[in-house]
């Protein structure tokens, strides 16, 4: 399947306390979503739709543990985020609660309200914004793309806990 | 036998096995899992409820009420009760409330031993790698995969190793050398991989310095952040009670093989300057006399990182007999209660007073943007570990990162200063 999607553009080191401040922390994911990139993408809380797509430089996730920072994507109905690199705690999280993550270095040509064309049958999944040649992704290990087709951990366990069989990896 | 790391074989041990190879994915036991007031029961909870599971084994399970202590308002009073209400539920068996930071209250009662392998709700869990433990942080939900199975998953890491040959020169600190090493590599150098600080320097520091390398770690990127345990771990250890594990041939198992292959690079300690960071991030770092003479508002001492008892005792030294500048606000929040208390008793937080300290409570505060929290655009220098735009508080504060040493100099003149000139 070819799914196409807007692109909202990011720089390097996006870290877990501009996706979600400290001060909004005390509250549930709906609390936390207006101030989602806040300091940093001003018109992105706002402005995202579901099914957008983040494009961030290296290093995405960088900081806390806290996993709300990449609840918060999953919240705003984003399809996935792709960078060149994440912090590794960032990305065990993110598949834990549902965001898919794209790795994918070349990430300069994809700009700001592009659409982006992302195949998902091409083996690895290639990503095409308007006039460009398509860039390939890392390939996502399979149990964790399972994971995340499953809405993260805790749905995963809970058909674990009903008997269904899921490899753990 | 296959010669190993140190990471691997902490790994090899949680899996049951003599071997692991880097790069291998595997599935590991867990002998300790921590969380705190933020990242456990108010998260946990619900999701145990939806799956109608409980709690693997609550002798493995340490809580930590950190984060939102003392209650500064109703949502932070809700979610303190809720921790105190499901620990009294669950009948927990080791819960610190108020006592501190996780990170450092945990190994203080005797928690962590040379060996483990321990994940923690907090991306400074890696604070117990200083310990010889395979301690790593994740996320509420990775948690509550941790307290239903008992396992989590992991690839096994390359060992980046940082060799530190020579000695720290006075006024010069651990924080110094993760400042120092957080600029050469960036906040992902670690790529999520295992790093051992290891050489002469290393040795030579005391638990509470090795616990500032390990707990920086989280911003390396690394997974773990790894320190040998040797006599220097076992007599420390000994004073919380811990009995087991501490033999020499454990300790001389947990050791990195002279074969195993790492990723090595060299530093040399007694060339090392104090380091300082600027806005916003902890690898934006220079030696101190780069910023000689940027003016600041307010000196914080606090956090996991940078408060613990021999953080204070750093500051006392450059601030014996000093006052802080006009205008500025020197402000503490010692790591643990404990800490506090042995500072009273040995009289380092009366240097501190005299100097005109503000005392805050035992806990996370302003360091992660939670309780107390710096206003408007004041500039800051700090011991804490991050300096992200906001993450104090206002998004307008300039927070700067030094070592405690430092940060006591910049307290008494109103600019960040070069701590040495102070310790002659």
């Amino acid at each position: 399947m070819t799914v196409q999607r807007r692109i909202w553009r990011v720089g390097d080191n996006i870290d877990t306390d501009a996706l979600a401040p400290g001060h909004a922390m005390k509250g549930g994911i709906d609390g936390i979503k207006p101030f989602c990139l806040e300091g940093v993408r001003p018109d992105f809380a706002s402005g995202v739709q579901p099914g957008d797509v983040l494009v961030a430089g290296a290093n995405f996730g960088i900081g806390s543990s806290r996993e709300q920072a990449a609840a918060v994507l999953v919240a705003m109905g984003l399809y996935a985020v792709i960078a060149p690199s994440y912090n590794g705690l960032y990305f065990r999280n993110a598949f834990n609660v549902g965001l898919l993550l794209l790795t994918c270095t070349q990430v300069h040509g994809l700009q700001d309200g592009q659409t982006l064309c992302i195949n998902e049958d091409a083996t690895p999944w290639t990503l095409q914004s308007q006039g460009q040649t398509p860039v390939t992704c890392e390939a996502v290990p399979d149990f964790l793309l399972r994971r995340v087709r499953m809405g993260g951990l805790l749905n995963e366990l809970k058909h674990r806990m009903a008997g269904e069989t899921t490899d753990e990896r | 036998m296959t010669a190993q790391t140190l990471a691997q074989k902490l790994v090899a041990r949680a899996v049951g096995r003599e071997h692991v190879a880097v790069g291998e994915l595997v599935t590991c036991a867990v002998d300790l899992a921590m969380f705190h007031d933020s990242s456990g029961p108010r998260r946990l909870k619900p999701m145990l409820e939806t799956l109608g599971a409980s709690v693997w084994d609550r002798q493995r399970v340490v809580l930590v009420m950190d984060h939102y202590v003392p209650a500064q308002d109703d949502d932070s009073r809700r979610i303190v009760q809720l921790a105190r209400d499901w620990a009294r539920d669950q009948r927990l068996p080791h819960v610190y409330d108020s006592q501190g930071i996780c990170h450092v209250v945990v190994p203080q009662h005797g928690h962590i031993r040379p060996g483990m392998f321990a994940v923690g709700g907090d991306s400074h869990s890696c604070t117990g790698g200083a310990f010889g433990a395979y301690m790593f942080g994740i996320g509420a939900t990775e948690m509550l995969g941790v307290v239903v199975t008992g396992e989590i998953w992991l690839r096994v890491p390359r060992t980046i190793r940082m060799n530190w040959r020579g000695r720290l020169a006075a006024g010069v600190s651990a924080k110094d050398m993760m400042l120092r090493m957080v600029t050469d590599w960036g906040m992902n150098g670690g790529d999520y991989q295992a790093v051992e600080y290891a050489g002469e320097a290393v040795r030579a520091l005391g638990m509470a310095e090795r616990m500032t390398l390990s707990n920086m770690t989280a911003e390396l990127g690394a997974q773990v952040g790894l320190v040998a345990p040797d006599e220097t771990t076992a007599e420390w250890l000994k004073q919380t009670g811990v009995t087991q594990g501490l033999e020499p041939a454990a300790l001389a198992h947990w050791q990195t093989d002279d074969q195993a292959a790492c990723d090595d690079h060299a530093y040399d300690a007694s060339a090392l300057p104090p380091m300082v960071a600027a806005p916003h991030s902890p690898a934006n770092g220079d030696v101190v006399t780069a910023f000689d003479s940027e003016p600041i508002q307010v000196a914080y001492i606090g956090a996991c990182t940078g408060a613990k008892l021999e953080d204070l005792r750093a500051a006392a030294q450059v601030l014996r007999g000093q006052r802080v500048a006009r205008g500025v606000q020197l402000m503490v929040a010692p790591a643990s209660v404990r800490d506090m208390a042995l500072a009273r008793e040995e009289g380092v937080a009366q240097v501190l007073d005299e100097a005109g300290a503000q005392w805050l409570p035992s806990a996370c505060g302003a360091c992660a943007g939670y309780g107390h929290t710096i206003a408007g655009d004041a500039r800051v220098i700090s011991t804490t570990a991050r300096n992200f735009k906001g993450r104090m508080g206002s998004a307008q504060a300039q927070v700067f990162l030094g070592s405690p040493y430092t940060v006591a100099a910049s307290a008494v003149r109103g600019q960040i200063s070069d701590p040495r000139q102070w310790l002659s």
